[in-house]
């Protein structure tokens, strides 16, 4: 059985596809403050950015740190940042984003670096709960059930949000973030958005009020990166959209 | 001491962004210009042969060329400006945007072409 | 600065933006049409001197630019250079200010002077 090393340094090679060429993958290690390390990754058909980690990870060098759950595109763990792009690495194929054999894969942007690939996700969660992204009631288990009905323009504006599964990639792609510390950023807004939404919720003043000014929605440049990026198809830029809306009547109704 | 690291170029090659960066440093520009464009027209109160004698100066190319980006700055900034107030008032969608950002376009264009005509 | 203020803020910039897209609609057209066979200080002033008209739609345009611009800065300011203090708000209203007289000095220039 050919030692680990052995095989990294005979690149040109793969049992599988004898034909291809290896993959020069640079990928990040350390913190913040780290640099970018070259491997070079047998290729295979069907393969995945995640596949190419999890081989380095394995095969060459077991210190690499990095994030997988599900690796069907459900949980979110696996997002990255791809060829300078925030995405699911366990749902890209190698063969859409590394054309020419060339792969670099690093940690999301805008959350500190823990090590590697992984980051902190305390920040991108902390600023959820400072949209006030939780629902707050006023029924009991003795009370009826709500009815929302699925056609209704707020349910459906519920819906085009409601999909999020909070993995982070809108928020690394986001450069109000980076120049913005206090940004709540495209996730929280558009959670606090399907609650504002929520015709069974009743803090909505106190979300208006979280979500408006500099660090809020107002801050939003419609760059849009959030929505080309999402992996779910959310669009965040919209819902940050109708957050002005609604922020510019409750303050102009003085509820502000 | 840094703790995040920062998109490049490659996470904001995108249309909506471009719009952006256009719209911003458009409206840098013309931030920049108006207090020289509030003074050239004070001119006029030195009277109309000396306003006169100011802009036959401004008929150098440079000065021209200048002219020209200010009206394309300023052409842009409108037609981008008409698109967030669509994207935010309105409630427009993605492929709105981009029908809007294809006639921006056409504007900036068709006011160069003229503008360049009768130069 | 509290939140409702920076709501405010923003309201009167979008609400400027649109004062101004008509103004600079027709502040384009003027322009091109004038810059034909070259610009004489007696073709403009020909146009605007005694208007009424011309003095107030560039005295709404200087009063509109005043409002835009400054908040306009303020967002560049706080995200390109790094800029967010109380300093930087007291400067952007001077601006503001500068703007403001400097521009109706413009329009008294060439309508009334």
């Amino acid at each position: 059985m050919n030692h680990p090393a052995e095989r990294a340094a005979a690149p040109h090679a793969s049992p599988l596809t004898p034909h291809a060429p290896a993959l020069r993958v640079r990928i990040w290690r350390g913190g913040a403050d780290g640099a970018y390390q070259t491997f070079e990754v047998p290729r295979l058909e069907s393969q995945t950015v995640l596949d190419v980690v999890t081989y380095v990870q394995r095969m060459l060098d077991p210190t690499l740190a990095y994030r997988f759950a599900c690796r069907v595109g459900m949980c979110g763990s696996c997002a990255m940042t791809v060829n300078g792009r925030a995405m699911w690495t366990c749902r890209t194929h190698v063969a859409k984003v590394a054309a020419d054999g060339e792969l670099e894969i690093g940690p999301l942007n805008n959350l500190p670096v823990v090590r590697d690939l992984v980051t902190d996700m305390a920040p991108f969660f902390d600023k959820w709960a400072r949209a006030q992204g939780q629902f707050k009631g006023d029924t009991t288990r003795k009370d009826d059930f709500a009815r929302v009905e699925p056609s209704t323009p707020e349910r459906q504006r519920v819906d085009a949000g409601i999909e999020c599964i909070g993995c982070g990639v809108c928020y690394a792609s986001c450069d109000v973030v980076t120049w913005n510390p206090d940004y709540l950023g495209p996730a929280a807004l558009n959670r606090a958005w399907t609650l504002v939404n929520d015709v069974r919720d009743r803090a909505q003043s106190a979300r208006l009020a979280a979500v408006a000014g500099d660090a809020g929605c107002h801050a939003c440049h419609t760059h849009m990166t959030c929505s080309e990026r999402c992996p779910k198809g959310i669009e965040p830029t919209a819902g940050i959209a109708g957050l002005k809306r609604r922020v510019l009547g409750a303050a102009l109704k003085g509820e502000l | 001491m840094r703790t995040t690291l920062a998109n490049d170029a490659r996470a904001r090659n995108h249309p909506a962004y471009w719009a952006f960066l256009v719209h911003r440093i458009s409206g840098i520009a013309l931030t920049l210009f108006l207090p020289l464009h509030f003074w050239a027209l004070a001119q006029a109160l030195q009277g109309e042969a000396h306003m006169d004698g100011f802009l036959r100066w401004t008929e150098q190319p440079l000065v021209k060329l200048g002219e020209t980006l200010l009206v394309l700055a300023l052409a842009a900034h409108l037609t981008g400006g008409l698109r967030l107030l669509a994207l935010e008032f309105l409630a427009w969608r993605n492929w709105q945007k981009n029908l809007l950002a294809g006639a921006a376009g056409a504007t900036v264009l068709a006011g160069l072409a003229f503008l360049l005509n009768v130069l | 600065m509290k939140a409702r203020m920076q709501v405010l803020l923003w309201a009167a910039q979008r609400a400027s933006a649109v004062v101004l897209a008509a103004l600079v609609f027709v502040h384009l057209a003027v322009i091109i049409y004038a810059v034909r066979n070259g610009l004489t200080a007696g073709e403009i002033l020909g146009r605007t001197r005694g208007s009424v008209a011309w003095a107030m739609f560039y005295g709404l345009f200087v009063t509109a630019v005043a409002i835009h611009a400054p908040i306009g800065l303020r967002a560049v300011l706080a995200e390109w250079a790094d800029w967010r203090t109380p300093g930087r708000d007291r400067a952007l209203v001077l601006f503001g200010l500068l703007l403001f007289a400097r521009g109706l000095r413009a329009v008294w220039a060439v309508t009334y002077a």
